[in-house]
């Protein structure tokens, strides 16, 4: 995620020092920045960098059970791990398709609501008011929260028999059946809108913490300005407000756009090692696949596409906010 | 700013409306953990008519929770304390120094965070189990290889946002120390780490959050001896009967201490994001 804002950040020249800064030129290159950055580089290389090439290599092996003591002996597969899982007509790649289109519909309804609640949060709790400390507080608990903490108290309020939902939408609101006519939110088609709303309640209060932050950035003289020019509230949300969130908003959304889209977590602790067709996201999918049926070059063939997809994505959308920004 | 009459409604409307939806998972988890066992397996109800400890005290032996905790507080601390030393090292040189390879050592490190997990955790899983065969130093199902794991995860974020904090810190600071006679180590122990306090403290939260709550990597990486609490927890709903009332008192032990500190500490990630990240 850091990654798209660094680049950015590199490539706007005021975040460059101005040469006055620079240190006196010395004879022979520096070696201590090298030793300072040695032990970060090594690790990233040897967890991240490394293995995500092997998994490269990996995903071009016929690399079944058979081989996983001794993978070096596997046999090479070509592109058939790659045909194997766009093959949209056969078995295996209609299903990859099917979680795709699961994932993407999961990622803009998680990521549209975050950012909506996160928002709505932040500008209303923007000027002062009393209990504002305590309430920002709560607010931020889900974040806070270890993950499988709120997954799992979720999927107990998510639960046919005994859980709070049935019970307030059947016997409270009379919305949905009781008893035997009630309904599952965890097997079935339900089972994608309780993943949506698992994440929604994890995801916004980050929206909300990075959103609040980003405002304490917007000077209050603009504000000031504005109101002795006469703008009203709302035009002042959509005058100064947003369009001076506009930077922090673009990474924020990019960033929970990768997280979403990656998003392990919350399907596995929710519906355990199977989850239902309807909610089978792409790294649970890739998981099962590998794991579950210990065909590890396919599942690193999936992993590797779903990477290119999601680097195609955020190429896209830096470039398309790049050309934006030299518009306006 | 002035405000509208209406604003003041619509205020309480809607942010009553999202305290709701974030405060009822929250309450259900406290009450749950304070009934009996035929109360959490029969309908649901909001308010607990008998209410009981016993719980708290059952959730020990169920489970061996202990080492769960014990597990997952050894990895935890230990990346976090790693990532942030190796962080802070990391993020002064990027701050302070101008050399080759400046730009290509941010935006590698930096772009591994957006990769998917699922994408590594194949072959470093191959990796362990491989060097575990040809070394003899245990990494697969070890803490020690979880700790590694984890602590990698938080890195890029917590330098990048380390760079943002000194960036703020004036230089003028780090050349009155040399000039009193300290290298530029003394100087980012002396001054820069002094000053950037607050930076500090909020990326130790994020990493502790990160090792803390992760569930990906320990589900394949531990044994039974290893197991932390992210897939530990999960064996209250394997049993035929799911022990609900437990699992919620073991979900509030497990979660009060770091949403705790997390709420003592976050104006200090709330400054840190503001001087560092979203800049």
């Amino acid at each position: 995620m850091a990654s798209v804002i660094s680049m950015k950040r590199d490539a706007e020249p005021d975040a460059v020092r101005p040469g006055r800064d620079a240190k006196p030129k010395r004879r022979r290159p520096q070696l201590l920045p090298y030793l300072l950055l040695a032990p970060a580089f090594l690790l990233e290389l040897l967890i991240h960098l490394g293995p995500m090439l092997i998994g490269v290599g990996m995903s071009f092996l016929k690399l079944t059970q058979f081989f996983i003591r001794n993978w070096s002996a596997a046999p090479g597969a070509g592109f058939d791990n790659y045909k194997l899982a766009l093959e949209f007509d056969a078995p295996v790649g209609a299903a990859l398709l099917h979680s795709f289109w699961i994932t993407l519909g999961y990622t803009l309804l998680s990521v549209g609501l975050s950012w909506l609640i996160g928002t709505t949060a932040a500008v209303l709790m923007q000027s002062t008011f009393r209990g504002k400390g305590t309430l920002r507080a709560f607010f931020l608990v889900p974040y806070a929260l270890p993950m499988y903490a709120a997954v799992i108290t979720w999927s107990f309020m998510l639960q046919r028999d005994n859980g709070l939902v049935n019970h307030l939408l059947g016997t409270d609101l009379h919305l949905v059946g009781t008893g035997q006519d009630a309904p599952f939110w965890l097997i079935g088609g339900n089972s994608f809108y309780s993943l949506v709303l698992v994440s929604v309640w994890r995801s916004w209060p980050f929206a909300f913490l990075i959103l609040m932050a980003g405002l304490q950035n917007i000077p209050m003289d603009l504000y000031e300005a504005a109101s002795i020019d006469g703008a009203s509230w709302m035009r002042q949300l959509r005058s100064v407000t947003l369009p001076l969130l506009q930077p922090v908003n673009q990474v924020l959304v990019l960033v929970l756009f990768l997280w979403t889209f990656n998003d392990f977590n919350t399907p596995y602790v929710l519906f355990g090692r199977s989850a239902p067709t309807q909610a089978d996201l792409i790294s649970i999918h890739i998981y099962q696949s590998s794991f579950i049926t210990w065909n590890f070059g396919s599942g690193a063939a999936m992993s590797v596409l779903l990477l290119l997809f999601l680097l195609l994505v955020t190429a896209g959308y830096l470039l398309v906010n790049a050309r934006r920004r030299k518009h306006v | 700013m002035s405000e509208p009459r209406w604003l003041p409604w619509a205020r309480r409307i809607l942010l009553g409306l999202i305290g709701l939806f974030t405060l009822t998972p929250l309450y259900v988890m406290v009450t749950s953990a304070m009934k009996p066992l035929h109360d959490v397996q029969g309908e649901f109800h909001w308010i607990p008519t008998n209410i009981t400890f016993q719980p708290f005290v059952d959730i020990w032996s169920t489970i061996p929770l202990a080492k769960y905790f014990v597990n997952s507080l050894i990895v935890s601390v230990s990346a976090t304390v790693i990532s942030v030393v190796i962080a802070v090292f990391a993020a002064y040189a990027i701050s302070r120094f101008r050399f080759p390879g400046r730009q290509f050592f941010s935006v590698t490190v930096l772009s591994t965070q957006m990769f998917p997990g699922i994408l590594f955790l194949l072959p470093l899983f191959l990796i362990f189990v491989n060097v575990g065969n040809a070394t003899g130093i245990q990494l697969y199902g070890s803490r020690l290889g979880l700790t590694i794991t984890y602590l990698t995860f938080s890195l890029p974020f917590s330098i990048w946002m380390l760079v943002g904090y000194f960036d703020s810190i004036p230089k003028e600071l780090d050349e009155a120390a040399m000039v009193d006679g300290n290298g530029p180590i003394g100087a980012l122990l002396r001054v820069v780490v002094p000053a950037a306090i607050p930076g500090i403290v909020a990326v130790a939260i994020y990493g502790f959050m990160t090792a803390w709550g992760e569930v990906l990597f320990a589900s394949v990486m531990t044994n039974q001896d290893t197991r932390t609490l992210a897939i530990g927890l999960q064996e209250y709903s394997t049993q035929v009967d799911v022990y609900w009332n437990q699992v919620m008192a073991a979900i509030l032990v497990v979660s009060i201490p770091i949403v705790a500190g997390f709420l003592l500490l976050q104006r200090y990630l709330v400054a840190g994001l503001t001087a560092g990240a979203v800049k």
